[in-house]
């Protein structure tokens, strides 16, 4: 059977249906509200979805936990700092190295990435209380390494026994004048996907690190880039256009990062939020209390590029910006459309499914229409509402417990340090023109009507929705790589790239392009079936001549 | 340099752990769940912890690795996971249909004390396991051993499946301990080649080595069968290849079931595997084909055409403590020095262990357990060595001091092979033979003059 048959006969609702038919009733009835029929197209309001809710037990998930979000993905990157992680070995093994963030040791060559800190709890530490143990190992850690800053990070069950890490970060904070040490409770169970770490994590940076380096660095269009990993590499690349541009990367969060950068954010004069979901609200705070503006960016596709390129100068306003960065795309896109024109033939028309974490579903979008490819299904591992429907639904959003669990921060304008980058008007003009600040629309808008959405996507459904849909490529993480090539289907990694990269910025695009190419055009997906399989019936005797 | 940091000097420490050589029991218990067939791993605790051990599975393994959670949230790490594993269970059974849930527990349920038991016990009065399936577990708790401990306490919780007194069937168990699956088929085919009818638990051949047919298959064909696990009380006897891994399981069957046990080390090597077939044919009453006999020759051979390259070479090692005592043993008998030598999972007698194989070294031997790859490389940078084994995380290390370097072990997360080469028996001791040789005779290549470059070696 071709795909374009299957597409035919399986309507939406058919498909959500399948989705839905073998659960228990009671996980049908709260699937079915995370499973959407996009009918955003055209419309002013999207349809609702249930997101950022508990995971069903038993059901194979995609999600990972809060210390993953937190330690992993947000702290992970971040190169001269010491992350000694609180608790039984494994958590702190497991996020070693595994997320392939890229760092530069620059000049001083603090570089404490490859390393892997562990109090390694034992039973008596269980019983008796973790506090004192993990006194020493800062202590140890210090007096091995003298870093600028020692980060330490609450596993299951340190929360559970109740061992007070900030009191120990705090006092040793105050012993070592020369080390900014502090804690983030961010045990596995207290959030239901790795957002709540996302959270806890960027409230510590932001009341710790950053405002504390008080020196402006020289610069004349200073931005912050939010939400950008470095995995594979990208942050390089953007970096590098950057540059090229005129324009000043102070931080970036947190993608190769180090501790001087974080103390630094409060000095940009633009943050440009990549990752929506992972860091929205730093660039609300950075906004509240020094006045620095934000507006939406993606770095992933070309075009993409270009246009969040644009934006910057529109924002900056300066002709002489605004000419280097046109200058820089034309410089840039000729390279990209020759890759573009050769895979397109190969690629246009293809089809590809992408669920990952809480924007890469959506910025990757763009990356496959240059090849003009089309996104059939996608959804998010530990998304909000706001990233499907778009910001304006934050007010609606309700607090449940597990939610109530993460610290908001309240911040107020610094009194000292509060400067309005734009006056209202100027904002308002600049609104007027085009450039929205503040402001997303979620992915629901930019898929096709009647594309399937869905939020927590499980082994049991990506299953279902490739054995119905046949995409040409599928993107997840790694444990879903062979689940789903053993159905015959290539899968890209965009979580962790566990090969290849960097995908963001122009050379990133051609990166991409070539990937996808070969991913979809593999013979291998054309072998699996040996001879005698495709034809078993003997219809003939074989003879020798 | 990648691991700049790390001095030459030796401080003690006594409690920062820096790159440990071990990880967590769960990762072991769901590893040895997959050798069942039909079975669906299931970790007891918050999601994040069965989320980090697919992935490292999969990363290792290249293949996909099904478990599920009881995904606590706070209410659950408060009030008990109860109602979580409950409701796990029959969603498993609904949804996935296996043969058997094998649940372990993490750090956080077993903080709390959840007793599996009681629950299991509990779910098949309410009728949520169906006729005919299985739900099975071990406690795990990860601030005890490592992965390695875990391992062995998921193998014990399959040899619990025994009832004493089941009928007498003739057969040998053999508990491999934490091998590859190629391990395992090796293993399995050595027995049939002896003439050995044996049960294989855990057996992840079939499971960890699928082959790619456009097909899933969440239970792929291979695995040990529940029946033939509740069969290992008849057996006349268990073989338990490793203390660390097997040992529990064979000595309950042993106290429980009145099946014999022999201990003995994995069989990586020479010596190891020739006690190995020895204690098979014992057990068992049969003689040793002239087939074993040819292949046990060829090792032989290969070791003896190329002694010149080992003899004398030292090697830095870490990993899990059975596998590194019959890999030190090999070393040994190639006439090669283990100098140094660490696992990160605890157990004195490793240390006795390595400290009686190491006696006839001209030098003596840095071995340590409980130790962390930091220290590893600080003896390192102290005494350089010809060769570093080990698992993936080791290549910071051989970078940074520009040595060869053998990826053995687990997790190895940067190439492939594994899965399919066995590294046990005769056939396993030629493919290690071949890869040291392949390392040693490359770096020989590359940093000889040009006058002592040469065709022939
Ligand atoms: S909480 Fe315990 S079981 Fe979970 S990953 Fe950490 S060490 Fe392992
Ligand atoms: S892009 Fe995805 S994986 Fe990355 S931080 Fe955002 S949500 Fe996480």
């Amino acid at each position: 059977m071709t795909k374009t048959t299957k597409m035919v006969q399986w309507s939406p609702t058919d498909i959500k249906d399948e989705l839905l038919k073998k659960y228990p009733p009671k996980v049908a009835r709260k699937r079915a509200k995370q499973i959407m029929i996009n009918e955003a197209v055209g419309a002013d309001t999207s349809p609702e979805i249930v997101a950022n809710v508990r995971t069903i037990p038993g059901i194979i998930t995609m999600r990972g936990c809060t210390y993953a979000g937190c330690k992993g993905v947000i702290m992970g990157p971040t190169r001269d700092i010491v992350n000694i992680v609180h608790g039984p070995v494994g958590c702190s093994f497991y996020a070693w190295l595994t997320r392939r963030n890229q760092t530069d040791a620059g000049k001083d060559g603090e570089n404490y990435i490859p390393y892997c800190f562990t109090t390694d709890m034992q039973d008596q530490d269980i019983i008796f209380g973790g506090e004192k143990k993990l006194e020493a190992a800062v202590i140890e850690a210090y007096e091995l390494f003298h870093p600028k800053g020692i980060c330490i990070f609450a596993t299951c069950p340190v929360g559970l026994i109740g061992d007070d890490i900030h009191a120990v970060a705090r006092k040793l904070s105050a012993q070592y004048e020369d080390c900014n040490i502090f804690a983030f409770s961010c045990e596995g169970y207290k959030g239901v996907s790795q957002s709540a770490g996302h959270h806890i994590a960027n409230n510590q940076v932001f009341t710790h690190l950053v405002g504390e380096n008080k020196t402006s660095p020289e610069g004349e269009y200073k931005i912050n880039l939010l939400g950008e990993y470095n995995i594979g590499g990208d942050g390089f690349e953007i970096d590098r256009i950057f540059k090229k541009c005129g324009i000043t990367n102070i931080s970036t969060f947190s993608g190769n990062s180090s501790y001087d950068q974080f103390a630094s954010a409060q000095h940009a004069d633009l943050s440009c939020v990549m990752c929506h979901r992972s860091i929205n609200y730093v660039a609300d705070m950075l906004e509240t209390k020094y006045g620095i503006p934000w507006i939406k960016v993606n770095f992933i596709g070309a075009r993409s590029t270009a246009k969040s390129l644009r934006k910057i100068g529109e924002y900056f306003g300066d002709p002489k910006l605004i000419k280097r960065i046109n200058d820089v795309i034309a410089e840039e896109m000729p390279e990209v459309e020759v890759v573009a024109n050769d895979v397109l033939p190969r690629t246009n028309g293809k089809t590809a499914m992408i669920f990952v974490g809480g924007s890469r579903a959506h910025s990757y979008q763009d990356l496959f229409a240059e090849m003009g490819m089309k996104t059939i299904s996608a959804g998010y591992e530990f998304a909000h509402r706001d990233d499907y429907e778009g910001r304006h639904v934050i007010p609606s959003l309700k607090v449940d417990s597990d939610s109530r669990n993460i610290e908001e921060l309240t911040v107020e304008a610094d009194e000292k340090y509060f400067k309005a980058r734009k006056t209202p008007d100027e904002i308002n003009a600049l609104e007027a023109a085009g450039l929205k600040f503040k402001h997303y629309e979620g992915l629901n808008k930019d898929m096709d009507n009647g594309s399937i959405i869905v939020d927590d996507l499980n082994q049991y459904e990506a299953e279902k929705l490739v054995e119905i849909l046949k995409p040409d490529v599928f993107c997840a993480g790694i444990k879903e790589k062979f689940s789903i090539q053993k159905l015959g289907v290539p899968m890209k990694q965009l979580h962790s790239y566990d090969s290849g990269g960097p995908y963001a910025g122009f050379k990133g695009a051609v990166n991409f392009y070539k990937e996808i190419d070969r991913l979809v055009g593999s013979k291998v997906w054309g072998y699996m079936k040996a001879p005698w399989q495709k034809n078993p019936e003997l219809t003939a005797t074989f003879v020798w001549e | 340099m990648l691991l700049r940091h790390t001095p030459t000097e030796i401080t003690e420490r006594k409690s920062l752990m820096i790159n440990p050589a071990k990880t967590c029991q769960p990762i072991g218990a769901m590893y040895a769940a997959l050798g069942i067939h039909g079975c669906l791993p299931h970790s007891h605790g918050s999601q994040g912890c069965c989320a980090y051990h697919r992935s490292t599975l999969t990363r290792h393994y290249k293949e996909p690795i099904s478990a599920a959670t009881s995904s606590f949230t706070e209410g659950a790490s408060v009030f008990g996971g109860q109602a979580n594993l409950l409701q796990a269970i029959d969603n498993i059974f609904t949804v996935y249909e296996p043969e058997v849930i094998a649940v372990h527990t993490t750090c956080l349920s077993e903080t709390i004390g959840d007793d599996l038991k009681q629950i299991a016990h509990k779910a098949e009065k309410e009728g949520k396991i169906p006729e005919g399936k299985f739900v099975i577990g071990a406690p795990t708790p990860s601030y005890v051993g490592s992965h390695v401990t875990g391992f062995s306490n998921m193998v014990k919780a399959m040899a619990q499946l025994a009832t004493p007194g089941t009928k007498k069937n003739g057969k040998v168990n053999v508990i491999p301990g934490w091998v590859e699956p190629s391990d395992m088929e090796e293993i399995k085919r050595l027995a049939s080649v002896v003439g050995v009818d044996i049960t294989l638990f855990p057996d992840t051949s079939g499971v960890l080595n699928a082959p790619l047919t456009g097909e899933y298959k969440m239970f792929p064909d291979g695995g040990v069968t529940m029946k033939e696990l509740k069969d290992t009380g008849g057996a006349i006897g268990t073989l338990a290849l490793g203390e660390w891994c097997s040992a529990d399981a064979a000595r309950w069957l042993d106290s429980k079931c009145k099946v014999p046990c022999t201990i003995l080390d994995m069989p990586f090597g020479l010596n190891a595997t020739d006690r190995f077939i020895d204690v098979l044919r014992t057990v068992a009453g049969v003689t040793v084909p002239e087939a074993i006999d040819v292949e046990r020759g060829q090792l032989v051979d290969m070791i003896s055409d190329m002694h010149q390259y080992f003899y004398g070479k030292k090697v830095a090692i870490y990993g899990d403590p059975d596998q590194l005592i019959s890999m030190c043993e090999f070393l040994r008998a190639l006439d090669m020095q283990p100098v140094h030598v660490i696992t990160g999972t605890p157990g004195k007698e490793f240390e006795r262990r390595i400290k009686e194989i190491t006696a006839d070294m001209p030098c003596e031997v840095n071995v340590k357990a409980k130790s962390d790859m930091f220290q590893l490389h600080q003896w390192i940078k102290n005494e350089p060595v010809d060769l570093l084994i080990g698992n993936s995380y080791g290549k910071y290390i051989a970078r940074d001091e520009d040595i060869p370097f053998l990826r053995w072990g687990f997790p190895i997360l940067d190439r492939q092979g594994h899965q399919y080469f066995p590294t046990v028996g005769y056939k396993g001791g030629l493919r290690l033979l071949e890869k040291i040789l392949g390392l040693l005779l490359d770096r020989k290549d590359r940093d000889e003059p040009e006058e002592s470059f040469e065709l022939v070696l």
